[in-house]
């Protein structure tokens, strides 16, 4: 059971801000979807080794060698908050 | 003599490296050469996390992480995977880490300190490899700040974390294994120690065996012995008034030199962690042999070396040792020169002028130490003398020969010497004859002649001793 207070630590860790009417929503709406995972816990899964990625490959790498990197212009196109060279943001401690 | 650690002292220490000697990021195929370059000029699609990029893992990078596994005697693990540590914070735009969690690809080693009673071991719990975050630059005072500068350079760049045991028992013991650390790194040639960012610790520390407190934050070798010493002193003081210690996770505000409290509202399982589903995972045991045969001899045992190869104490061994550089250069000098002779100039006189002008080795070259020490071994100039060509060679430029010249600092030849006390001897029949028939002083006249002839540059009380024995034939 997912918890009012959880899903407003859960917000907090996402930085959306969540009313008190909103959290008992969400709470409601989340359990209904853990529920219907929990369908999952019926299958037996004894002796069968987690699966973390579908395609069964390992060992892809790139040799170190350097590539071009983008302009500044293009790596600030998308803001309006930049000063000098840098993004600026709201003060974050 | 066991040290006894009265206090009850444990210090554990997390230290990341960036090794700033690849050429590419981590992820992506950025350079790693950012130090001296305009914000945000090192950045590309993948380590900006734009939408749909997709990172592929630099090779050497894992080579280097394996390197440093081996040097640090930790056993590679035969299968490892990436994961995100998610956290939203600007430093990484992603809005996570790629880092290693439950695979780290190196764990259970130790290395070797020199502790407070001789050599002391800390082991090494795991290293793992990870990223590193932008830098983020507070414009402002801390409470009146207009916002924060990101500048994403530096985000992306391959971090290996160490992660030590609880092992040393003083802050000293701290800072002798950051120093270990860092030599043993510089000599695998991971890392450029020298540049902004290259080594960051933080530390854990727990007073009487009880509850540990984190110290994040800190910048430097000397900063972590004052953190730790502050933090000592405030967990001893709480216990005495009758406090507890609680786990926390504390800063260091380097300026003031104390360590303040901050209240972190996430836990280990607010990061969720989860398999980096981008990254396949690697199967690298088998590239542990070939690893091996790539490892240098390490510090501890060029210093065994040192002191059997070149009978020299453990002092000089381990002044000689630490950086490879220094000890290369020893090693060319005591080609040419007696190795002893060559040991008391590299670790005594020129490490001392180097550091006094925050010079690395490379300020100096083997020819001009060659130089210094056959010139004195000769005993062509004095040693005072010696100390004087090398501080000239650093200051002005040069070469000993020319500045011994240029200085006049020769010392006058025995031979000359010999030959003025001839020459003295021979054109003052008189005093010779005075001095003979007993009148002591007239030998103050001929040594007199003596310095006259070699303008002074002989030694005095040399010349005199010449004369008499001359006179005593």
């Amino acid at each position: 059971m997912i918890t009012k207070e959880e899903v407003e630590h859960v917000g907090w860790l996402a930085r959306i801000e969540i009313d008190e009417k909103e959290s008992d929503a969400y709470a409601e709406k989340l359990n209904s979807v853990l529920d219907y995972f929990g369908q999952l816990d019926e299958v037996d899964t004894e002796g069968v080794e987690p699966t973390y990625h579908v395609a069964d490959i390992v060992n892809v790498f790139r040799k170190d060698e350097v590539t071009e990197s983008m302009s500044q212009e293009d790596v600030l196109a998308n803001t309006e908050n930049k000063q000098e060279g840098n993004f600026k943001s709201p003060r974050i401690m | 003599m066991v040290y006894e650690n009265p206090d009850g002292i444990r210090i554990g220490l997390e230290v990341h490296v960036q090794l700033n000697k690849l050429n590419t990021k981590l992820f992506c195929g950025c350079s790693t050469d950012y130090h001296d370059s305009e914000p945000n000029t090192h950045v590309c699609p993948i380590c900006l996390g734009l939408p749909g990029s997709l990172p592929v893992l630099n090779e050497r990078a894992v080579e280097f992480a394996i390197k440093i596994g081996l040097a640090l005697n930790c056993s590679i693990v035969e299968q490892t995977q990436f994961h995100r540590k998610n956290y939203y914070y600007p430093d990484l735009p992603k809005n996570f880490q790629t880092t290693q969690y439950d695979y780290p690809i190196a764990a259970e080693g130790k290395i070797i300190i020199e502790g407070e009673d001789g050599e002391h071991n800390v082991g090494i719990t795991r290293a793992h490899i990870e990223e590193d975050p932008a830098r983020l630059q507070h414009m402002g005072t801390i409470d009146k700040s207009k916002g924060t500068l990101i500048n994403y350079n530096r985000s992306g760049m391959t971090l290996i974390e160490i992660v030590s045991e609880p092992d040393m028992r003083s802050p000293k013991e701290a800072r002798r294994y950051l120093e270990k650390l860092r030599s043993i790194l510089d000599y695998l040639g991971v890392f450029d120690g020298d540049l902004e960012g290259a080594m960051k610790a933080d530390a854990n520390v727990s007073v009487f065996w009880g509850e540990r407190v984190e110290i994040k934050n800190i910048s430097s070798f000397k900063g972590v012995e004052r953190a730790l010493l502050y933090e000592i002193m405030r967990q001893k003081n709480q216990i005495r008034r009758g406090g507890e210690i609680v786990m926390e996770t504390r800063h260091f505000d380097e300026a003031r030199g104390v360590t303040i409290s901050m209240r972190t509202k996430e836990d280990e399982q607010d990061y969720r962690y989860f398999p980096e589903p981008d990254l396949v995972p690697m199967r690298v045991a088998d590239w542990v042999p070939k690893v091996r045969e790539t490892l240098p001899e390490l510090p501890d045992a060029k210093r065994a070396r040192f002191m059997e190869e070149y009978s020299l104490g453990e002092t000089h061994a381990r002044a000689l040792t630490t950086e490879i550089k220094v000890a290369n250069f020893f090693e060319e000098v005591a080609k040419k020169v007696d190795p002893k002779d060559a040991a008391v100039w590299v670790s005594d006189i020129l490490k001392g002028e180097l550091n006094y002008r925050e010079l690395s080795i490379d300020a100096f070259t083997v020819e001009d130490m060659v130089a210094v020490v056959e010139l004195v071994t000769a005993n062509k100039i004095t040693e005072k003398s010696a100390v004087d060509v090398i501080r000239t060679v650093l200051d002005d430029g040069g070469k000993p020969q020319e500045i011994v010249e240029k200085k006049g600092l020769l010392k006058v030849e025995d031979d000359i010497v010999a030959t003025a006390v001839d020459e003295a001897i021979a054109e003052n029949p008189e005093a010779v004859a005075d001095y003979l028939g007993g009148k002591e002083k007239s030998l103050n006249f001929i040594v007199g002649k003596v310095m006259q002839k070699t303008k002074g540059r002989a030694d005095a009380r040399e010349a005199r001793e010449k004369v008499l024995a001359k006179l005593n034939e």
